[in-house]
């Protein structure tokens, strides 16, 4: 064989190896990268799934109160698609722009409940499964269309998303129960499954 | 304490009051208006709905430090609306009152509902007072005199 021939066909064999050492990596980085994206998507729902947050991420029409999740007193419904109650028990009726403490009733501005697009929940009340809340919150027909960055931003800044890491006095005068992680946290954990790509749990 | 100034029912008032005083207290102690009724004081019954800026609310449980600028109708003042008179004139036509005492809240929610909806369903109504408790069970007569108030409205828009 000329030698010429012998370099190519060296270097031909080279290229693969080298190439296919590459996608092994990445695929290995791939992996490894959905694996934490997913482990951070963990802590993000189970904050999503703390009373907090899924109390107003109902599947029925009617919001939820307190750490056992009961159906909301005087008999609220949820009204319009805004989710704001009806003319006559709106939301505001006792929801203000801050907590009442003296009252015992929470506040926060644009108060509502997300619309049925966003449910956490099925319509006997049960938390949706992780992999479910996650194809809600990774579609965009779903959520808004609210891209990753987006999403950040929305877990980030919302007003009503950052009342649960102040949410007030209940009536009796206690502190109501904050979610599992700080917000900080929370918004870390976020980041991470972004930039992981929003992977989602398999199963229903 | 503190100097708050209220807008109720289109005549200024100025309270010195703790910041934490409801609303309802301030009407019927400070003010002496006691046409909106202290019920349950938890906001569970509706007996204290009184419109805040246009929006029926709670009285009991909304702290006199939130309440701001907007406006405070209550029931003394409701019938000087044209929806509230008729809601007022179709409670007596009808005979709704009982005991009467949550009766000013019951007024006050619905005319929030008619000043929204024309003509409301059974269900419309249903919603919209489902925050208001009479333990007469007036509540056939309510909403007779809710659709009568709105006949009534309607035929002035004709």
């Amino acid at each position: 064989m000329p030698a010429i021939r012998v370099r190519v066909v060296v270097s031909a064999v080279a290229a693969v190896a080298i190439t296919a050492g590459a996608l092994v990596h990445a695929r290995v980085f791939d992996r490894s990268n959905t694996a934490q994206g997913l482990a951070a998507w963990d802590q993000v729902y189970s904050v999503l799934i703390s009373p907090r947050c899924i109390n107003c991420h109902t599947a029925t029409n009617y919001p939820q109160q307190g750490d056992d999740r009961h159906r909301h007193v005087a008999n609220v419904v949820r009204g319009g698609p805004e989710g704001k109650g009806v003319p006559g028990l709106n939301c505001s009726s006792c929801h203000q722009e801050t907590n009442a403490d003296s009252t015992g009733v929470p506040g926060g501005h644009n108060w509502h409940l997300a619309p049925l697009e966003m449910r956490w929940q099925d319509t006997n009340d049960r938390p949706l499964s992780s992999a479910a809340v996650c194809r809600q919150m990774t579609d965009r027909a779903r959520n808004h269309n609210l891209d990753g960055p987006g999403l950040l931003k929305h877990h980030k800044e919302e007003a009503l998303v950052k009342w649960a890491w102040n949410p007030g006095r209940k009536p009796d005068g206690t502190m109501r129960t904050l979610p599992p992680l700080t917000h900080e946290q929370f918004v870390a954990a976020t980041r991470r499954w972004i930039e992981a790509g929003t992977p989602c749990p398999r199963g229903k | 304490m503190a100097t708050f100034k209220l807008n109720v029912n289109g005549q200024l008032k100025e309270v010195d009051v703790d910041p934490s005083t409801p609303l309802l207290w301030v009407l019927r102690e400070e003010l002496k208006m006691t046409g909106t009724k202290f019920g349950c004081g938890i906001s569970a019954c509706g007996a204290c709905t009184v419109h805040l800026a246009g929006v029926a609310t709670f009285s009991c449980i909304i702290p006199i430090s939130l309440i701001g600028d907007r406006p405070i109708v209550t029931i003394e003042g409701i019938g000087q609306e044209a929806v509230g008179r008729a809601v007022q004139d179709a409670w007596v036509e009808t005979d709704v009152v009982q005991c009467g005492y949550c009766q000013s809240g019951q007024i006050m929610a619905a005319v929030a509902l008619l000043k929204h909806t024309k003509q409301p369903t059974d269900k419309n109504i249903d919603e919209s007072m489902g925050g208001n408790i009479c333990r007469c069970a007036t509540y056939p007569r309510i909403r007779e005199a809710i659709k009568n108030a709105a006949a009534e409205l309607r035929k002035g828009d004709a």
